[in-house]
């Protein structure tokens, strides 16, 4: 099976329930994606390049409907046209009953929107309700979409200067550590923020690839401290969920890289999954994966702090799922933070001779600690991994609150309207 | 008094900091405008914070920019749809030849006099408006009637660039007429009769903004085929912001008819009089206010013959809805079209030139777009499993302009005599006593995330905020 046959894409849908027919968005597509019959508006999944210049301009907020499907089972526009509401998204289950990997990401994922909103899609997943939209009161200001289809340049170019692996030699999949420096051109980061890589050729259908979106591994001084450049933490894509070998284009494009090489790039995205700069305020970490690089980066920028001796930082706490301890990027590393800095708590799901233990599970080991850590209104939660996680993690977090006499609708309501709570899954 | 930065203070793509004429022009226009508003603006409403969208650019990222801002400060821009230096007009007796980039002189009055009557009609809707704001159903809906009243301001600004820009002296003289007259006033009215009716209560502004706001969509899209190219470039980009005035209507009709078909699955009837004790309005007294401003929009769309419409198109003024998806000649000589006119107690067909029918054939096209979103209303009912249909009158009830005016028929299309039309009229059109209803429900919910009792609230926010925003402070 083709690679282009097992992507995953994010496809751009309009509610028909909502929708008016007021031309609007079928008007302003740039590339004629958008159509219509007598009954319904409609997105040509093959047209659209996910550039939202129809999301603004729409009156009714019909337009913003995203849903993961394979790439061979986008809803076609005659599937559109008969519809009376939006299909449910698919669950993961459903997913995989289709052949997707549980940890495939969407080819192309849509930009940030620059507007305060919830991603979208949110409202099929409970937890997702309690994600908060808005950035910590003390974060710092994000720039982003600098660089992109909506920008004067639609895409900066970086130079590759480090590329290491960061999980043992000899495991099938390997995680790299990727270093890209920006020379002089301005591209403004802080931790939490994503960038998009365009990697080079056509897809199968003769296009131009989507971008991929990565989110940045270290902070806002750079990998290096006081140069332009920003790390990345990418997976090689080798396989599906089936072991049927697949090499995901991107990925592979990226590990590969060898210093010196151009990429191109666009960004940065997100203004809410940002960090906490006052003193004493807490971060709780929770990741699976690849999810570990904004967390690296939020560690890395409090360790710098501290180094200075100039910041009062509070209470720092990671939790990081993964198969098997042998797949944790960093784990070197890690071991050696200092443990009054940071609590670190791992969870591996797939240890020879063990049970499964997944992040929820020891977040549940660790209710005392994390209890305290929600009654303070100083503690901030970012969660970064697998979709399938997300759930799991909520429940835990509302679990450990209730059972510490915290009432959750109070909580998990303070957690997202004060920018406290911050999910980034896919 | 300083002088005032207009190219910063009125967002443009025309290069007003250019143009010494037009900037003279504005400098006299502006000051008259903004006490307009303050006087027959929105009343009470000059310190709120109102989360308005406003256009800074004609690009997708620029002309729906949102934040709060207080209305008289609203940067009314001057927007044209970005220019096509070799189009072509597409239609009538200059087809073929360069669009104008300045108004003909054998065309300058006919121009002027379109360009009027549709700026007329923007302040106008702003004045019918102005009570609204005292007796909102929600913040939410508050927010809606303030962005609608802001853009019909913007239309305005829109057409006086035109008159400033295009028409010399009498033109200036327009501009300032257009913000002397006052809709329902007796010595100074609005031009056209649908603008001087009040808009007494908020199911009214609904169905205006339904039904009313889509006859301006038409207009507007025929002028946007306009030979006259500022004026195509202008109306085209009203275009997309009157898309969220009919939003407002087709949304706001349908939340009231959500809350009604919840009302009577809750309370297991459909007795008018029952609903009418719970405060929210019965389907019936939906269905007489759909016919009685689907007809009175209907008569604006002029008479069914008109020699003026013919000399309009073939002079290239204004095109049909649509012009340039249309495959035929683009001249219309020689070719006929359907209008109906009573003869013999019935309603019979008549083949006219149809030159002289555009106004029905414009008509005709507002009517099927109108039909499809009461059909989307219908699907509200259909999923509360209610045996209610809604549907538009037949276009020849309760006419007042054209052939047909002054002819009774029923909403099914019969002509009737007086005595029917007497007995019935109460059960086709809203009667004093369902508009004393109506009225009877209009209080003011303003806290945010609150709504009124015979309302639904929205299934989503403006601008991805949750409904419960604070869409207007108050201070």
């Amino acid at each position: 099976m083709d690679q282009s046959e097992l992507g995953l894409i994010k496809q751009h849908l309009i509610d028909p329930e909502i929708c008016i027919r007021c031309n609007t968005c079928e008007a302003i597509c740039p590339v004629q994606a958008i159509t219509h019959d007598a009954r319904n508006y409609v997105v040509d999944a093959s047209k659209c390049n996910s550039c939202m210049d129809c999301i603004s301009p729409c009156p009714t907020g019909s337009i913003d409907n995203w849903r993961t499907v394979p790439r061979i089972k986008a809803y076609s526009l005659e599937d559109q046209l008969g519809w009376e509401s939006l299909p449910e998204a698919l669950s993961a289950e459903q997913l995989a009953a289709q052949g997707v990997a549980p940890d495939a990401v969407p080819d192309a994922l849509p930009p940030q929107p620059p507007l305060p909103a919830a991603a979208s899609g949110e409202v099929d997943f409970n937890s997702a309700l309690y994600g908060a939209t808005l950035p910590p009161w003390s974060a710092a200001h994000a720039y982003t979409n600098l660089y992109g289809p909506k920008a004067a340049d639609r895409t900066i170019s970086a130079t590759v200067v480090g590329n290491v692996r960061v999980t043992e030699v000899g495991r099938d999949y390997d995680t790299h550590h990727i270093v890209l420096d920006f020379g002089t051109t301005p591209f403004p980061v802080l931790e939490g923020q994503s960038i998009g890589i365009i990697p080079p050729g056509q897809d199968s259908g003769g296009r131009a690839h989507h971008p991929r979106q990565y989110s940045i591994a270290s902070p806002r001084n750079g990998e290096r401290p006081g140069y332009n450049n920003i790390s990345l933490t990418i997976k090689r894509v080798l396989e599906d969920h089936q072991a049927r070998p697949v090499r995901g284009v991107a990925s592979n494009y990226m590990c590969d890289l060898e210093v010196g090489d151009k990429v191109q790039v666009i960004g940065p995205f997100g203004a809410s999954f940002l960090m906490p700069n006052h003193p004493r305020s807490n971060i709780v970490m929770i990741c699976t994966g690849t999810g570990s690089a904004p967390m690296r980066a939020m560690t890395e920028w409090r360790r710098r702090l501290r180094a200075s001796g100039k910041f009062e930082g509070g209470k720092l706490m990671l939790f990081f799922g993964a198969r098997t301890k042998e797949e944790l990027p960093y784990f070197g590393p890690l071991q050696n933070l200092p443990k009054d800095f940071i609590d670190i708590n791992f969870a591996f799901s797939r240890e020879s001779g063990k049970a499964k233990r997944y992040v929820q599970d020891v977040m549940r080991e660790r209710a005392a600690d994390l209890a305290s850590l929600l009654a303070d209104p100083n503690s901030y939660f970012y969660v970064c991994g697998l979709k399938s996680m997300e759930e799991g993690v909520v429940l835990a977090l509302r679990d450990v609150a209730q059972q510490a006499g915290l009432p959750w609708d109070v909580v998990g309501t303070a957690l997202k309207k004060e920018g406290r709570l911050h999910l980034e899954t896919y | 008094m300083p002088s005032i930065d207009y190219s910063e203070k009125i967002p443009n793509n025309v290069n007003l900091g250019e143009d010494r004429t037009l900037q003279r022009a504005l400098e006299g226009w502006q000051p008259n405008f903004l006490n307009w508003w303050a006087d027959v603006g929105p009343e009470g409403s000059t310190d709120y914070d109102v989360y308005l969208r406003t256009a800074v650019s004609v690009d997708p990222q620029g002309w729906a920019q949102f934040g709060h801002v207080k209305m008289p400060d609203y940067r009314w821009g001057i927007f044209l749809n970005p220019g096509d230096a070799d189009r072509k007009i597409h239609f009538g007796d200059h087809i073929g030849e360069k669009a104008w980039t300045e108004v003909p002189g054998e065309y300058r009055a006919n121009l002027r006099r379109i360009i009027v009557t549709q700026g007329d009609t923007e302040p106008a809707s702003v004045e019918q408006q102005r009570h609204l704001g005292l007796t909102a159903p929600s913040m939410y809906d508050l927010r809606n009637l303030f962005q609608v009243n802001v853009e019909e301001g913007r239309h305005l600004w829109a057409m006086v660039y035109l008159l400033h820009k295009h028409f010399g002296r009498d033109g200036r003289e327009e501009a300032e007429a257009l913000l002397e007259r006052r809709s329902g006033d007796a010595d100074n009215p609005r031009i056209l009769g649908a603008f001087n009716e009040a808009t007494p209560d908020w199911l009214s502004f609904f169905m205006f903004t339904y039904f009313t706001d889509r006859d301006g969509k038409f207009q507007l899209c025929a002028l946007a085929e306009s030979a006259f190219d500022p004026l195509a470039r202008t109306t085209k980009f009203m275009l997309t912001e009157e898309a969220h005035h009919m939003f407002v209507g087709e949304s706001g009709v349908s939340r009231v008819i959500q809350r009604t078909v919840n009302a009577m699955n809750e309370l297991k009837t459909d007795d008018a009089g029952r609903l009418r004790a719970a405060g929210v309005i019965d389907l019936p007294t939906l269905q007489r206010y759909i016919n009685f401003h689907f007809s009175v929009t209907v008569d604006l769309f002029g008479a069914d013959e008109s020699s003026n419409a013919a000399t309009f198109y073939s002079s290239g003024l204004k095109g049909r809805f649509e012009e340039g998806k249309r495959v035929d000649d683009h001249q219309l000589r020689g070719q006929t079209y359907k209008v109906l006119e009573a003869r013999g107690g019935k309603l019979v067909d008549k083949e006219v030139p149809m030159l002289n029918a555009l106004n029905e054939v414009l008509r005709d096209d507002y009517i099927k777009d109108s039909v499809a979103g009461v059909e989307r209303w219908n699907k509200v009912i259909e999923k509360a499993k209610i045996p209610f249909r809604l549907s538009v009158p037949h276009k020849a009830f309760h006419r007042n302009i054209g052939a047909l005016s002054g002819v009774k028929v029923a909403p099914d299309g019969r002509v009737v005599g007086e005595a029917e039309w007497n007995a019935n009229v109460d059960k086709w059109l809203p009667s004093g006593q369902d508009r004393a209803y109506v009225g009877s429900l209009m209080g003011r919910v303003v806290e945010p995330g609150k709504f009124a009792n015979w309302i639904a609230p929205p299934v989503m926010g403006i601008n991805r905020q949750p409904v419960d925003f604070e869409y207007v402070r108050f201070n």
